[in-house]
């Protein structure tokens, strides 16, 4: 299809339109984490690196980022295993109810956070607390490894599916046993699909406000919560614009890793 | 040559026996083979040919091990191999898509057999360097699968089979996705490598020429089921049902009235259309009317649509005589020998 000038116009105009929607006030976040300015007047008035190392010299904010990597690790490592064994069950095997597990398996990723949220809060009071285990790091792991599964289960699927089934059988033809196909064939083969599916899942529970909320317990506070609980206190406003910052940073190196590792057919899923 | 000995007397390398495969779906079941029965010979070029889902395939696989059959049973070597994986049979598979590792080396996907059974890595280096010289490959052994062509990857995949010297080689329509030229080729590459390295071959195609070109005798399946055991003369000429003179080569049948017209035959009569001609000498004739005629290159075709009935093809060669003639409504009378003909049914 050939376009007009004048439609082509157009349609630049409105694709630069929505980028600037999109990224101009993350500029502005960025911008300010260097604005000498402690209200965040505009323009700038001069360049510092001063909230930068408040924040990072900050307690809060230390003890938040730490709470926020052990989370995200815990997530990840559960989503590794579970989401990996989910997507050999559903693409190598077939049996009765499998599109209805496969529908299971993605759905927490849809669900509105509110929901899980809450869904989560109400069973781990009423289940684990009597059981001695409190709302705490370890719950908040169990909240993000719900969603953190799907993003792991989509990359090994899709890699799955393409791989088919020719490559294994090849193998065993020639004489490999189970254990040598998978570790010379298969394994090799997912490996990228579980690098990006792991990156991806760290970055969604890295900024993870919502289950977290209901699913931590006094005393944990992950890095999106600080930030949140910082926002209209007096006086933090520039460090937390730093935070957010490196948030950003933190975030966006993973997800660019992970569309590399898995080429173009990378679909995270939403809420990200 | 091995041809003139007496098949009974060779030694069996596969046998199948009441070999028999049900796919099963909650709503239905699905017999993809038919309870077959076949001893392939030691050294052996045989063909299963047939139309996609008559089985063939799911045959290979099962030899393969693939797949596990229902009932009945697979002897390969003496020993019974129905229930064993893959691993742990001497068979070796050339696939329709080659499944060449795309993450080794050629040279690993050749010594790949070799490695997962532990050979020493001097001997397997050597052993994969002499079977890729063998599919003329010698000096590819570096390079990635992703930078051969279609035609490379299926030597790739031969060698990365022969390598191992298995009892038999497996090949699930390896040509099928070469172009017609380099398919001819590999169909004579393929069938001197076979007697060079005395390697029994079960060869899966639905191609018919490529079937006769390669084969020391031919299965031809339809419905899960074997029509006819023979050799490529055999099928050929001495079609034992409609559907094999209908799929191997041009059907050429006539049936019920028009047969006992012509022939004085109740049953169905089949005649290749190169044995009749327009011009020449027969015991046989039938006149008629010339429906189309077909330029084939090598050959005219002539349709003709019988007085008595029917229809009949006539193949006139081009062999250096003056080309025939003959249009379409032209009257025409066919002629043949009775002993050229044969009964089906």
């Amino acid at each position: 299809m050939t376009l007009s000038a004048r439609a082509k116009w157009l349609i630049g105009a409105f694709a630069a339109a929505g980028l600037s929607f999109i990224y101009i006030p993350l500029m502005v976040v960025i911008v300010n984490s260097f604005n000498s300015s402690k209200v965040f007047s505009w323009p700038p008035t001069s360049f510092t690196t001063i909230w930068w190392e408040k924040a990072l010299a900050n307690d809060g904010v230390r003890r938040a980022l730490w709470t926020s990597v052990q989370a995200g690790v815990g997530a990840t490592v559960i989503a590794l295993l579970l989401g990996t064994a989910l997507s050999f069950a559903l693409v190598r095997y077939d049996f009765f109810g499998r599109n209805t597990l496969n529908f299971l398996v993605v759905l927490p990723i849809s669900l509105p956070g509110i929901v899980t949220g809450i869904a989560l809060n109400s069973s781990f009071t009423n289940v684990l607390q009597p059981l001695g285990i409190n709302l705490g790091l370890f719950t908040v792991v169990l909240g993000h490894a719900t969603f953190c599964i799907v993003v792991v289960f989509n990359n090994v699927s899709a890699r799955l599916r393409r791989m088919g089934t020719s490559l294994e059988e090849a193998s065993s033809d020639l004489g490999a046993s189970m254990w040598q196909t998978f570790r010379f064939i298969t394994f090799p083969t997912v490996r990228s699909a579980l690098v990006a599916g792991a990156l991806l899942a760290f970055a969604l529970s890295f900024d993870e406000i919502v289950v977290t909320t209901f699913t931590s317990g006094p005393g944990v506070e992950t890095l999106p919560q600080w930030i949140f609980n910082n926002l209209f206190r007096p006086n933090q406003g520039p460090i937390v614009n730093a935070v957010a910052a490196l948030l950003l940073v933190i975030f966006i190196a993973p997800v660019w890793l992970a569309q590399r590792l898995s080429g173009s057919e990378t679909h995270a899923g939403g809420r990200v | 040559m091995w041809k003139v000995i007496p098949l009974m007397t060779r030694e069996v390398a596969i046998s199948l026996r009441d070999l028999r495969k049900e796919f099963r779906t909650p709503a239905r079941t699905v017999v993809a083979v038919d309870s077959i029965n076949l001893d392939v010979y030691n050294g052996e070029f045989i063909t299963l040919l047939g139309p996609s889902g008559s089985g063939k395939t799911t045959v290979l696989r099962m030899i393969a091990g693939f797949e596990l059959p229902t009932s009945g049973s697979i002897v390969l070597d003496g020993q019974d191999v129905s229930q064993q994986p893959p691993f742990d049979r001497d068979v070796n598979t050339v696939f329709q898509d080659y499944a060449i590792f795309p993450h080794m080396s050629v040279l690993e996907n050749v010594e790949y057999g070799l490695r997962v059974k532990k050979v020493p890595a001097a001997e397997r280096r050597r052993r994969a360097e002499e079977a890729l010289a063998n599919v003329a490959l010698a000096d590819f052994g570096d390079r990635k699968p992703s930078q051969l062509s279609g035609g490379q990857r299926q030597r790739v995949a031969l060698a990365r089979a022969l390598v191992n010297r298995p009892k038999v080689l497996l090949l699930d329509e390896p040509l099928g996705a070469l172009d017609l030229k380099l398919r001819e080729q590999m169909q004579i590459e393929l069938k001197e490598l076979q007697r060079e390295v005395g390697i029994t071959f079960v060869f899966v195609t639905h191609d018919q020429e490529e079937a006769l070109t390669m084969s020391d005798r031919i299965a031809v399946f339809n419905n899960g089921a074997i029509e006819q055991l023979g050799t490529a003369q055999e099928i050929y000429e001495h079609p034992a049902t409609e559907f094999v003179a209908g799929f191997v080569g041009v059907a050429n049948l006539i049936k019920g009235e028009t047969a006992q017209a012509l022939t004085g035959q109740s049953r169905t009569v089949s005649i290749r259309p190169e044995k009749i001609t327009l011009a020449g000498a027969g015991d046989r004739q039938a006149s008629g009317h010339v429906r189309e005629v077909i330029y084939v290159g090598n050959a005219t075709r002539i349709i003709v649509a019988l007085d008595a009935g029917g229809q009949l093809i006539a193949s006139e060669p081009h062999d250096g005589r003056a080309p025939t003639s003959v249009k379409v409504g032209d009257a025409v009378t066919l002629h043949w020998f009775a002993a050229q003909e044969y009964l089906i049914g």
